[in-house]
């Protein structure tokens, strides 16, 4: 039997996740447009995947298919891991993250909604602990033509070091260790002379830093559709900038400007498109602000002093774990209990 | 990696500290375990568990001589509780000690009533009220619906009813999944 | 002159649908064959009958008297002949019944004696009781008896009265169409409020979605020529007719959940119970009828001025019910009630008869599960999380829901309306409340049990105890007496010379065996209950009222019980 309220606004899932997708096109545009179609035939490797294992574990479990299917959430996940995952990863290495976020990290743990974990960056991880060379080779911009990209992607052996070279950030840090060392080549070269190098754009790594401006545009559009709120992003940016920031202040020469790290790996698609995931976030203002922060800080401490390429992933599986702590410890007082 | 070990020690060993120093510091000082049992126990004092009440039931369950699944009037829920509490396997309800049934009150027809008094004497709450040769009645309130004074009655008139939903004891039902049927 | 005005978190913008029943007039309903009058109609105690079977009542006779102060009393709306006094389908959706009085009008609708009051010249203790016997209670929706409300508080006088004619929910336009049509008369019944709660000052809040009521009030305001009472236009956003919400609004006060307004200042009524005050005080008629707003699935949405107890479904057939209708929800589809039948009677919470079909409210798509994606807490009024509550309360968890702060919740219903989920959180909510209230009613009741069987056991060790030592001391006195009397007799047989018939120490010993039986018959023949000793005073007067009855059955022992105490013939 129904009860009141017998009007609602007509929301779903389907259309928050519907305008998630559409907010990630310019972000995918760009990313095509400057490092080539590999990044499209991934993007339809993982959904195929996601489709299909989720398919799988739903009719397993009794629930309908199509209602959870048409939810799109499977799709945003896909995407994600495509847009995280190296363009020329082999197929198969797309494949299984993506069923291992949704099969392990999504449906084991009860399906949509429940998942602690964000699955997407679950799966980067995992991936990356288990092939951290496949996982770590990154062209440049404009480095491989189309074809060399599909062999890759569906090819199968390969000269690794031969054709790839790492992400800018990834460059910047071999780089800055170099210059410290005395024995390099390298020795008392400056961040931003060695930032001087054809991976390298305006201020983050070269084209890179166009992809950074599409999830911007499509992250901007996501908060004035009010899918998300401004919390995350704006804590993160912030908490980034102010740690990128200090140090670099303190040490010019031994640090990337805080502008680099905002433009560089998936800083904006993690401000906007993975932090703000709504199930395995944070919930209430103050923790928003709190997680996003966190993620931030664990991002800069990762990409500088850790050994992988990108450290959004990791920073945001470990404030995920911090998350019902922080929702429990944030609740805002609520109507005629508040201070003031 | 050394360092890393010790440091990680060092973490594990600081936690331990402050873990077992909060453990006493907050300790709960709760109401010993009998009380608690039979907070939870209904106070029906039917006997039926197999005790002449509730409190000796939870003495006997505190002190391990019964099992938790005896008692009929307080259902899978008191059982449950029950095994929350003492952190025991929930079993559901023994049958030899009786079925869950709907609570209820004991109705005396006053016509029939010949003023015994054996009723007053069987009931473990003092809900009858009434002087010999004289008709009893029961004051609903305090009915526990523990049934005690239906054997007890020579003629045979007391009897059972359910107690009538209200207005103020209606209750919204668990809202349904829609999600299996939909599909 | 521009108030500041203060806002409330969250709300939620539905499509209001508050033109088509503000065309025409308020109209009147023909009196329908019979009226149905259930005598609890407020919040509190359930008034007792004053009438039986067969007797003719006015228009405006009490028929419920109200039962203590929390309560308020219930008035025939029409003359005529009461048919039964029997439990009826009432407007809930529980489908429950309720005593009623079922009156066959007799068409002359002719009021009885008619009191006015003064309330100036009348002591505020005697001006609440008149408006409790006179049936006012709050025409919200809340139906909270107006009497108590209507106590300034510790200090004596009150800093703001609020008016609610914010009417938030979509479809209703009763209070509307009230103040477009019978501003002054309200302003009366507000000003006579205000004396009685001493008010400095009175705001009237009205949605800004209806020009037209805020400038007839404003006009009345003027022709009164009061200071102090200020008609303010509000911003429209469900729920800011809420009490809680308008409070806020108009002063910029929170009053917290179980808290009364007063202590903050402020108390809040609605303009319909204003102008039922006005009726009551300046026409001496008590509340009969009231302003329903009839909308949704009819040709013709309208208000009709409707008589309290006339079956909806007469009034929904002046509206021309169309095809297709499958529900009649009282109040508005945020917060509405859907009711169990369609002849359910209007009772004075019935603001709004809202006819439903399965076109105009569909049912909700099924539900996924929740996101946590922070819609309903962004939506609640409350500032609650009600993700959280609804977690806990699916789990049935719900001690944890209660931490959540579930019962600040106002069942609003903004949180389901956004849900992108479709999830019908306020139904968890309200299944979460529910259980508490009865697991609280039985834990009382299990605490009674406890205490009285302990009571039975120690009654039952005292009575043993005193009654060995009773048999102890009785038997050392005869004993003693025995002796005494053997040796009295024989010393008085020894002093006389002459002997008595019969030996007395035998005689003494029957004597007292005889006194013993006496004494035991007498006991027995009014032998008192000992088990009545703890009762609490109800329990007394319910033993009373047993007593009562017993000796009613005890005078006509062979008679069958009457249906109902014979009362005296009122
Ligand atoms: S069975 Fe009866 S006496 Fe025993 S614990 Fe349950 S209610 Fe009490
Ligand atoms: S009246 Fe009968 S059923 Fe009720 S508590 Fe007493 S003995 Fe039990
Ligand atoms: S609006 Fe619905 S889906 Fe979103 S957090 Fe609230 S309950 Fe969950
Ligand atoms: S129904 Fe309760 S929880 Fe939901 S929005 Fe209203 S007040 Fe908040």
């Amino acid at each position: 039997m129904i009860n009141s309220p017998f009007v609602r606004k007509p929301a779903s899932v389907q259309s928050v996740m519907l305008q998630v997708l559409l907010a990630l096109v310019p972000g995918i545009a760009a990313y095509a447009w400057f490092f080539g179609p590999g990044i499209l035939v991934q993007i339809a490797l993982a959904t195929a995947a996601a489709l299909a294992g989720e398919a799988a574990v739903l009719a397993i479990r009794g629930k309908p298919v199509a209602l959870f299917l048409g939810d799109l959430s499977a799709i945003v996940t896909a995407w994600l891991i495509a847009l995280t995952f190296p363009p020329i990863a082999p197929w198969w290495l797309t494949v299984t993250g993506t069923l291992l976020a949704i099969v392990i990290v999504k449906q084991l743990y009860g399906g949509l909604g429940q998942n602690p974990f964000n699955p997407a960056m679950a799966a980067f991880c995992l991936m990356i602990v288990a092939y951290p060379a496949l996982m770590s080779q990154w062209p440049a911009a404009g480095q491989l033509d189309a074809g060399t990209q599909l062999e890759l992607i569906f090819g199968g052996a390969r000269q690794i070091d031969a054709i790839t070279g790492a992400t800018p950030l990834d460059a910047l840090r071999t780089a800055l260790r170099g210059a410290a060392d005395p024995a390099s080549t390298l020795h008392g070269l400056r961040a931003a002379q060695l930032m001087d190098g054809p991976a390298f754009g305006l201020i983050g790594g070269h084209g890179g830093e166009w992809v950074a401006l599409g999830y911007l545009l499509g992250g901007l559009w996501l908060l004035q559709r009010r899918i998300i709120t401004w919390h995350i992003p704006l804590a993160f940016c912030a908490a980034l900038f102010a740690a990128a920031g200090l140090l670099w202040a303190l040490k010019p020469e031994g640090f990337a400007s805080p502008l680099f790290h905002l433009a560089s790996g998936g800083a904006m698609l993690g401000a906007f498109f993975i932090l703000t995931d709504p199930v395995s976030g944070a919930t209430t203002a103050r923790g928003k602000l709190l997680f996003a922060a966190g993620a931030a800080v664990l991002t800069y401490v990762i990409r500088v002093f850790g050994a992988y390429p990108d450290g959004i992933a990791f920073a945001t599986l470990l404030m995920n774990i911090c998350v019902p702590l922080i929702d429990m410890k944030t609740q805002a007082p609520v109507f005629g209990h508040k201070k003031d | 990696m050394l360092t890393a070990i010790l440091i990680m020690t060092g973490i594990a060993l600081v936690l331990g500290a402050v873990l077992g120093f909060a453990s006493i510091k907050f300790k709960v000082e709760g109401d010993p375990l009998v009380d608690q049992i039979d907070a939870i126990l209904p106070q029906t004092q039917c006997g039926q568990c197999g005790f002449p009440g509730c409190r000796p039931y939870a003495t006997a369950i505190a002190g391990g001589e019964a099992e938790i699944n005896q008692c009929p009037p307080g259902g899978e829920e008191g059982i449950r509780k029950l095994a929350d509490l003492l952190g025991r396997e929930f079993k559901p309800l023994s049958e030899e000690h009786g079925v869950e049934k709907p609570k209820a009150v004991a109705v005396i027809d006053e016509e029939t009533c010949i003023g015994c008094t054996l009723c007053i004497q069987a009931c473990p709450v003092d809900a009858i009220v009434g002087a010999a040769k004289q008709m009893h009645t029961i004051i609903a309130a305090d009915c526990t619906g523990c049934e005690l004074c239906l054997a007890p009655c020579p003629v045979d008139c007391i009897s059972m009813e359910p107690i009538a939903e209200t207005v103020d004891t209606w209750k919204w039902r668990y809202p349904v999944f829609t999600i299996k049927q939909a599909a | 002159m521009l108030r500041k005005l203060f806002n409330f978190h969250g709300g939620v913008k539905p499509a209001t649908h508050k033109e088509e029943s503000t065309l025409s007039p308020i109209a009147p309903v023909p009196l329908p064959d019979r009226l149905v009058i259930p005598l609890h109609q407020s919040v509190g105690g359930h008034p007792r009958p004053l009438v039986q079977p067969g007797d003719r009542v006015f228009k405006g006779q009490r028929i419920g008297a109200a039962d203590g102060s929390l309560s308020s009393a219930v008035h025939a709306s029409t003359s005529g002949l009461v048919r039964d006094v029997v439990p009826a389908v009432m407007p809930h959706t529980s489908g429950l019944t309720t005593l009623s009085v079922i009156i066959e009008p007799d068409g002359d609708d002719r009021w009885g004696e008619l009191e006015r009051v003064n309330f100036r010249s009348t002591p505020p203790d005697e001006l609440r009781d008149f408006l409790r016997d006179a049936g006012i209670v709050g025409l919200g929706g809340a139906v909270f008896p107006s009497h108590l409300k209507l106590k300034p508080g510790k200090e004596g006088a009150l800093q703001t009265l609020v008016i609610n004619g914010a009417e938030c929910e979509p479809f209703i336009t009763c209070d509307d169409m009230l103040m477009r049509e019978r501003a002054g008369d309200m302003l009366k019944g507000i000003i006579a409020m205000r004396h009685m709660l001493q008010a400095r000052e009175v705001l009237i809040g009205i949605e800004d979605n209806k020009p037209q009521a805020i400038a007839a009030v404003q006009a009345a305001i003027a022709a009164s020529g009061e200071t102090g009472i200020e008609a303010v236009a509000i911003p429209t956003r469900y729920p800011a007719g809420g009490a809680k919400q308008l409070i806020r609004v108009l002063t910029g006060i929170e009053v917290p959940h179980g808290r009364r307004s007063t202590d903050f200042g402020v108390q809040c009524f609605n303009v319909g119970t204003a102008y039922s005050i006005f009726e009551a005080l300046e026409r001496g008629r008590p509340l009969i009828s009231r302003i329903v707003t009839v909308a949704g699935n009819v040709d013709a949405p309208r208000n009709y001025e409707v008589l309290i107890g006339t079956p909806m479904d007469h009034v929904v057939r002046l509206a021309g019910a169309r095809a297709g209708t499958d529900r009649y929800i009282m109040g508005g589809p945020m917060m509405g009630a859907r009711m169990p039948a369609f002849d359910v009677p209007v009772v004075k919470a019935t603001n709004c008869i809202l006819v439903g079909s399965p076109a105009l409210f569909p049912p909700p798509p099924p539900e996924m599960p929740c996101i946590r994606c922070g819609e309903c807490a962004k939506a609640c009024p409350a500032d609650l999380a009600p993700f959280e509550m609804y977690w806990h309360s699916r789990a049935k968890n719900f001690g944890k829901a209660q931490e959540y702060h579930l019962f600040d919740c106002i069942e609003c219903g903004c949180c389901s309306f956004v849900c992108p989920s479709h999830i019908p959180l306020v139904d968890y909510f309200r299944f979460s409340k529910s259980e508490i209230w009865a697991r609280e009613r039985e834990k009382e009741a299990a605490d009674t049990a406890r205490d009285r069987f302990e009571f039975k056991n120690f009654r039952q060790e005292r009575e043993k105890q005193e009654k060995a030592e009773k048999l102890a001391a009785k038997a050392a006195a005869t004993r003693e007496k025995v002796g005494a009397d053997g040796s009295a007799a024989g010393a008085a047989a020894a002093s006389s010379g002459t002997a008595p018939a019969k030996p007395s120490g035998d005689d003494a010993k029957r004597a007292l065996i005889e006194a013993a039986m006496e004494k035991a018959r007498q006991q027995k023949a009014q032998v008192q209950p000992k088990n009545t000793d703890a009762a609490t005073p109800a329990v007394q007067a319910e033993i009373a009222a047993i007593e009562a009855r017993r000796q009613v059955s005890a005078t006509h022992p062979t008679d069958a019980p009457p249906d109902r105490p014979p009362s005296s013939g009122a």
